[in-house]
């Protein structure tokens, strides 16, 4: 015993956290001020291990952040920027007040600004890093580009993002990296492979907001200050890579081009600049001239370790990448006016098509409807009156479905007017187990060459045929049938199960009905000893072991509802024809 | 002509709403409101009627009705057409230049100039001075030269791999957003598509619970796809989660369900066991509570709550006798001395000694013979029980001796001499176990102060110990030190039964909360390993005497038993490996297995049941 009495909470976990209220003191900062720098040095709380520990033995709810990190925020010159900022706002407040307009003026001339450009570099400090954190950035400019220029936030701000995004778009197309696109209720996802780094974003459809209000609009703005400095400082960074001019510039002779042959101004050079980047059509002017020899070949550098089948389907996969790029490659698109311009402009030239749209839509188109050498026109409209012969009048949703299946769809279901067929998401890989719909399976087995679609035509029409001699029967068959699969199927689950840990080979021999008999025996006998083992287990091991059943049955069973759904809606589908038929 | 003209003044007219006159005139009489007492109809025939109607106008100040005249309508079409009111007035005069801009060597007026010109003024002076002692104190700034250096630029142009800090590392990337399924495409497969209940389903759930935060919906064709109203508010609830949720790294456990399990030895290897229910015992009509076998094996006793006591034979499932008691039976017990043909039976408050009369005639003769033997001391002891030797006609049903009790018997349990005998009384005073003496009929109070409820006893099969199993703990009594040797923690809430291994080193007790705990008594006070295996109460617990086997009955209907293996290596421990769920008794009154026993030489077990029968597994 002995020596100074030791004192709670001045060591341990508790000296580590620091809560908002005190981080704020410490600052010496207002709360919303407090917040912006949180947003753009992207301090995140954190939740201490023992809560009560750190909250000094109270259990009230309270927001900790690690002191290092507040610490951090104190060295950071944006702090006193925000302070010169609040001085100056209530200077000028005052010189309002007392209505000295000089005063005004002068002080409005030294306004204090900051730049968020170190930030940026101390945020992510290697370029990937960026790359890695665009999607917030990406998704956030694309929606304030499409704000009303009124009211919820600064024009400035508006227009700068739609810049942003209109020249990462421009980037996209230039170095034909988009993967995957999905029309969602939600809005337009894309997904691009830049510089190796997945980038998935998403657009809101074409349509003005209304404006919750309860949505803080001052904190989706501090994001996009943030944003918007990122993604400036990417793009230049991008544009350098493809030795582009950044700020971009069209290309000379497709400028020429783009200037309406009538030699009526459309509107100044300043203003129809930033249009006609976004009208996508033009490309862009390099700052090296590009040389076709710059398409080398590349070495092979055998990783060591890789077999040659490895390296073989590792080189069949870029040929695949190579292919799946020049998707579109010599097709020339109309889209007519009721489509959505830009996300399909967008798309086709991703893919090396050319696509046009009417003159009075936007500026930048480069032919006419009646150009003959166009290949598709997407419409979406429920028939098209005059239809010119040498070309395919297509709905949209071929162009999203054909760039997701990497190859371009039969034309088949998508006329006018056709029911279309579902459109899939391109973001979902079935693992073994998971539920994959009929139109994915399709989808794959075209993928692999094979032509599953006359088969089936024909079986259908067989089945229709056998239907028509039996028709009570066979329901009831088919009920029969289900239950058998559903039973095989929860056998083989099963024997999955206890022959995943076993592995016994089990061996039937024909003709002996006996034998069945006892691998049945065997499996009861098996699941029984499972059974006892489990009752043996720790009860930790015991809790996880539950859980993870748990997991996997809930998968199954969700995965089984999907295909009983699928089937009840298929022969529901399949009962209405038949009776349109006879009705016929 | 009269002139009416109103002197009221500009005031609103509404103030005379309420009064007959509407002002005064220049004689300060009243001018009264115009009669009007035109309605509708009136109005609609004057309008029709009248050609001049569309000139009519109301004046607010007399109320009267004014015909406008002709220059009136024409100023009022012209001030309409945004025109000046005056017919006469040309906005559009040539302009006279009445002094030519262009500057002349003349000057227009040839006044001179003012002295103020000359001299430098004041006002300015003072102005100029305040200014300029404002930027020497530094209050004015010179304005800020233009920044021109460019917004963007290569940042990121000398990566150097030392800003990497050691923040960087620690740093926890904020995940990404989920990527959208299927369903939330705008035209998915049909059977994603929520049924009308699924759909009600989800609207009632709190929105934080959805699993999905939107309802799938079908469009025919993209045209039809409206805007999604929640789209700021998902983005700023991403913004919310960016800057507001704590993160943290969270390790997922990847391991394979089937390693967990832990790896035993397979039941088919620890044979024998009882596997498949052999035999069912008939008869007893109420649950019966409790079971023993003659040392032998070939006997059976059961007692019920119907008041009987049924004598069975094992093999044959035959009642060869039945006893009726009186009472509930709550415990019976066979002598296992094999010389002495004598069960123990409990009866409310007393125990009753019966020779079955079962079996070999000399042995149970020889039984009776031993207790008839018996000479009452010379001088009378003072027991806390009294010994009432059988009438007559008890007698003859086989009931030798009766020991009576206070207060209700619970549990009698022989040694393994064959000649003591203990028996728990229900009471809460230190008379609860009492010990007795068959061949002295002599019986004591082995403990000054109660510890407790007490649950069970039991005897040591081979050294002189003595078990009392209370609701918690199991306290071990050294008989000839008179002394506690031991007190194990149960870990249990109430302990209901408890058996012990022929070896004497293990103690299983079975629990109310559905655990049975496994003692070694050489390794500590508290349970080896606490089993889970039951759904509901254990009811009781049973040790075979030659096999490496215990069973458990419970509240659930199912016996279970396992293989527990007792090394005479000290330092192995026990193995613990449940073989055999048994099944077979209904569940009735909640009640399931009441009692089990196994056979003293066999793999057998037997299990009384609350459904009324009692059941051999072999």
């Amino acid at each position: 015993m002995g020596g100074l009495e030791k004192k709670k909470y001045e060591r341990g976990s508790a000296t580590n956290y620091i809560t908002r209220n005190r981080a704020r003191k410490k600052l010496q900062l207002s709360l919303p001020d407090f917040r912006r720098l949180c947003i753009l040095k992207g301090i995140y709380p954190h939740e201490p291990k023992h809560k009560k520990k750190v909250n000094k033995g109270s259990t009230a709810a309270r927001t900790f952040y690690l002191l290092k990190d507040i610490k951090f925020l104190l060295h950071e010159p944006i702090v006193n920027k925000f302070r010169e900022y609040k001085v100056f706002v209530r200077k000028l407040r005052k010189a309002y007040g007392k209505s000295e307009w000089s005063t005004v003026d002068r002080l409005k001339d030294n306004k204090p600004s900051y730049k968020l450009d170190h930030i940026v570099k101390e945020r992510y400090p290697t370029f990937v890093d960026a790359l890695r954190d665009l999607d917030d950035a990406l998704s956030m400019c694309f929606l304030f580009s499409t704000f009303p220029r009124s009211g919820k936030c600064h024009v400035q701000t508006i227009q700068l993002c739609r810049r942003l995004a209109v020249e990462f778009l421009n980037y996209v197309i230039v170095s034909r990296s988009l993967r995957k696109v999905f029309l969602s209720i939600k809005g337009i996802y894309y997904q691009a492979e830049v510089l190796g780094q997945p980038v998935t974003w998403i657009t809101p459809y074409a349509f003005a907001h209304d404006h919750p209000t309860d949505v803080d609009y001052r904190v989706m703005a501090t994001f996009t200050e943030f944003y918007t400095t990122l993604l400036g400082f990417v793009n230049f960074r991008l544009y350098q890579s493809l030795n582009l001019l950044y700020p971009p510039k069209i290309d000379g002779q497709a400028d020429v081009e783009l200037k309406p042959a009538e030699g009526k101004e459309y509107a100044m050079d300043s203003e129809s600049y930033l249009e006609k980047l976004s009208a996508l059509s033009a490309s862009l002017a390099r700052a090296v001239a590009p040389t076709h020899e710059d398409e080398v070949e590349m070495d092979e550098f055998p990783v060591e370790g890789e077999t040659a089948e490895q390296l073989d389907a590792r080189k069949k996969e870029q040929e695949a990448l190579e292919k799946h790029k020049k998707l579109f490659e010599g097709l020339r698109f109309f889209l007519n006016r009721e489509v959505p311009r830009e996300p399909l402009a967008f798309i086709i030239r991703c893919f090396g098509g050319q696509v046009s749209w009417d003159k009075s839509l936007c500026i930048g188109a480069t032919y006419d409807v009646s150009d003959p050498s166009i290949t598709h026109q997407i419409v979406d409209r429920p028939r098209v009156e005059r239809q010119v012969v040498g070309r395919y009048y297509l709905q949209p949703q071929w162009v999203f479905d054909s760039v997701n299946a990497k190859l371009c769809l039969p034309v088949a279901d998508y006329f006018p007017g056709v029911l279309l067929p579902p459109h899939l998401s391109p973001f979902v890989t079935e693992q073994e187990g998971d539920y994959v719909p009929p139109e994915k399976l399709k989808l794959l087995a075209m993928q692999r060459g094979e032509n599953p679609d006359e088969e089936s035509e024909e079986e259908e029409e067989e089945e229709e045929e056998e239907e028509e001699e039996d028709d009570n029967d066979k329901e009831e068959e088919e009920e029969d049938e289900s239950e058998k699969e559903e039973e095989m199927k929860l056998k083989k689950l099963e024997e999955q199960k206890t022959q995943s840990s076993k592995a016994l080979p089990v061996k039937v021999t024909a003709g002996k009905v006996r034998l069945e008999d006892k691998q049945r025996l065997e499996q009861e006998q098996q699941s029984e000893e499972k059974r006892l083992a489990i009752m043996m287990m720790k009860k930790r091991e015991k809790y996880l072991y539950k859980k993870i059943m748990f997991g996997k049955k809930r998968k199954v069973r969700e995965a089984n509802k999907l295909a009983a759904k699928r089937k009840a809606h298929d022969t529901a589908v399949k009962e209405e024809k038949k009776k349109s038929k006879k009705a016929r | 002509l009269q002139d009416i003209r109103n002197t009221v003044g500009n005031i609103p007219m509404e103030w005379y709403q309420d009064f007959p006159h509407i002002g005064y005139n220049l004689d300060g009489k009243k001018i009264y409101k115009p009669i009007r007492n035109k309605d509708e109809l009136d109005m609609f025939l004057e309008k029709m009627e009248n050609p001049d109607y569309w000139r009519t106008v109301q004046d607010k100040m007399t109320g009267a009705d004014i015909k406008l005249t002709d220059e009136q309508v024409d100023l009022v079409h012209r001030l309409q057409k945004g025109q000046f009111g005056d017919v006469h007035f040309d906005p559009y005069e040539p302009a006279v230049d009445f002094f030519t801009h262009e500057v002349m060597i003349h000057p227009v007026t040839n006044r001179p100039a003012d002295k103020r010109s000359f001299i430098p003024s004041l006002i300015e002076k003072e102005k100029v001075s305040k200014l300029v002692h404002a930027i020497k104190m530094g209050w004015i700034k010179p304005r800020k030269p233009k920044d021109d250096t460019p917004t963007y630029y290569d940042l990121w142009a000398h990566e150097d791999p030392n800003s990497i800090l050691g923040r960087h590392k620690m740093h926890v990337p904020a995940p990404k957003m989920k990527l959208p399924g299927h369903e939330e495409s705008y035209n998915p497969p049909p059977e994603y598509l929520l049924s009308e209940e699924e759909k009600l389903a989800w609207e009632q759930q709190e929105p934080a619970e959805r699993k999905l935060n939107f309802v799938p919906q079908q469009y025919q064709c993209l045209r039809a796809v409206p805007a999604y109203s929640r789209f700021i508010h998902e983005r700023f609830e991403r913004c919310l989660d960016l800057y507001l949720c704590p993160r943290q790294r969270k390790m997922r456990v990847n391991v394979d369900p089937e390693d967990l399990i832990p790896k035993l030895p397979k039941p088919r290897d620890l044979q024998p066991f009882p596997t498949t229910q052999a035999l069912v015992y008939r008869g007893h009509t109420s649950l019966v509570r409790c079971l023993s076998v003659s040392p032998s094996g070939q006997w059976l006793v059961s007692g019920s709550d119907d008041c009987t006591v049924r004598f069975w034979e094992v093999c044959t499932a035959r009642c060869m006798k039945t006893l009726p008691v009186g009472g509930v039976v709550k415990s019976v017990a066979w002598n296992p001395n094999a010389t002495i043909c004598l069960v123990a039976i409990c009866v409310e408050q007393s125990v009753l000694l019966v020779n079955p009369c079962l079996g070999d005639k000399l042995l149970y003769g020889a039984t009776d013979q031993l207790l008839e033997s018996y000479v009452a001391p010379e001088e009378e002891r003072v027991q806390p029980v009294q010994w009432v030797t059988a009438t007559m006609e008890e007698h003859s049903k086989g009931v030798r001796l009766v020991v009576q009790h206070s207060k209700a018997v619970k549990q009698v349990t022989w040694h393994g001499k064959g000649d003591y005998f203990a028996s728990v009384v229900s009471d809460n005073s230190n008379m609860q176990v009492l010990i007795h003496q068959t061949s002295k009929r002599w019986s004591q109070n082995p403990f000054r102060k109660s510890k407790g409820l007490v649950q069970c006893v039991l005897f040591h099969p081979i050294r002189p110990y003595f078990f009392v199993a209370t609701q918690r703990y199991v306290r071990v009594y050294n008989l000839l030190k008179q002394e506690l040797t031991k007190k194990l923690m149960t870990n249990c809430k109430w302990v209901s039964s408890m058996a012990i291994h022929p070896g004497g080193d293990n103690i299983i007790c079975g629990s109310y909360d559905s655990k049975l705990a496994w003692f070694d008594l050489d390794l500590s006070t508290r349970p080896y390993q606490l089993l889970r295996h039951h759904k509901k109460a254990l009811r009781s617990v049973a040790f075979h005497k030659h096999y490496p086997l215990f069973a458990s009955g419970s509240d659930d209907g199912t016996v279970i038993v396992c293989h527990g293996m007792v090394y005479n290596d000290l330092l192995q421990n026990p193995l613990l490996v449940p073989v055999k769920v048994l099944k077979g008794h209904v569940l009735t009154l909640d009640l399931g297995v009441l009692d089990v026993l196994f056979h003293p030489t066999q793999p057998w077990v037997f299990s009384s049941g609350a459904d009324g029968t009692v059941r051999l597994y072999t």
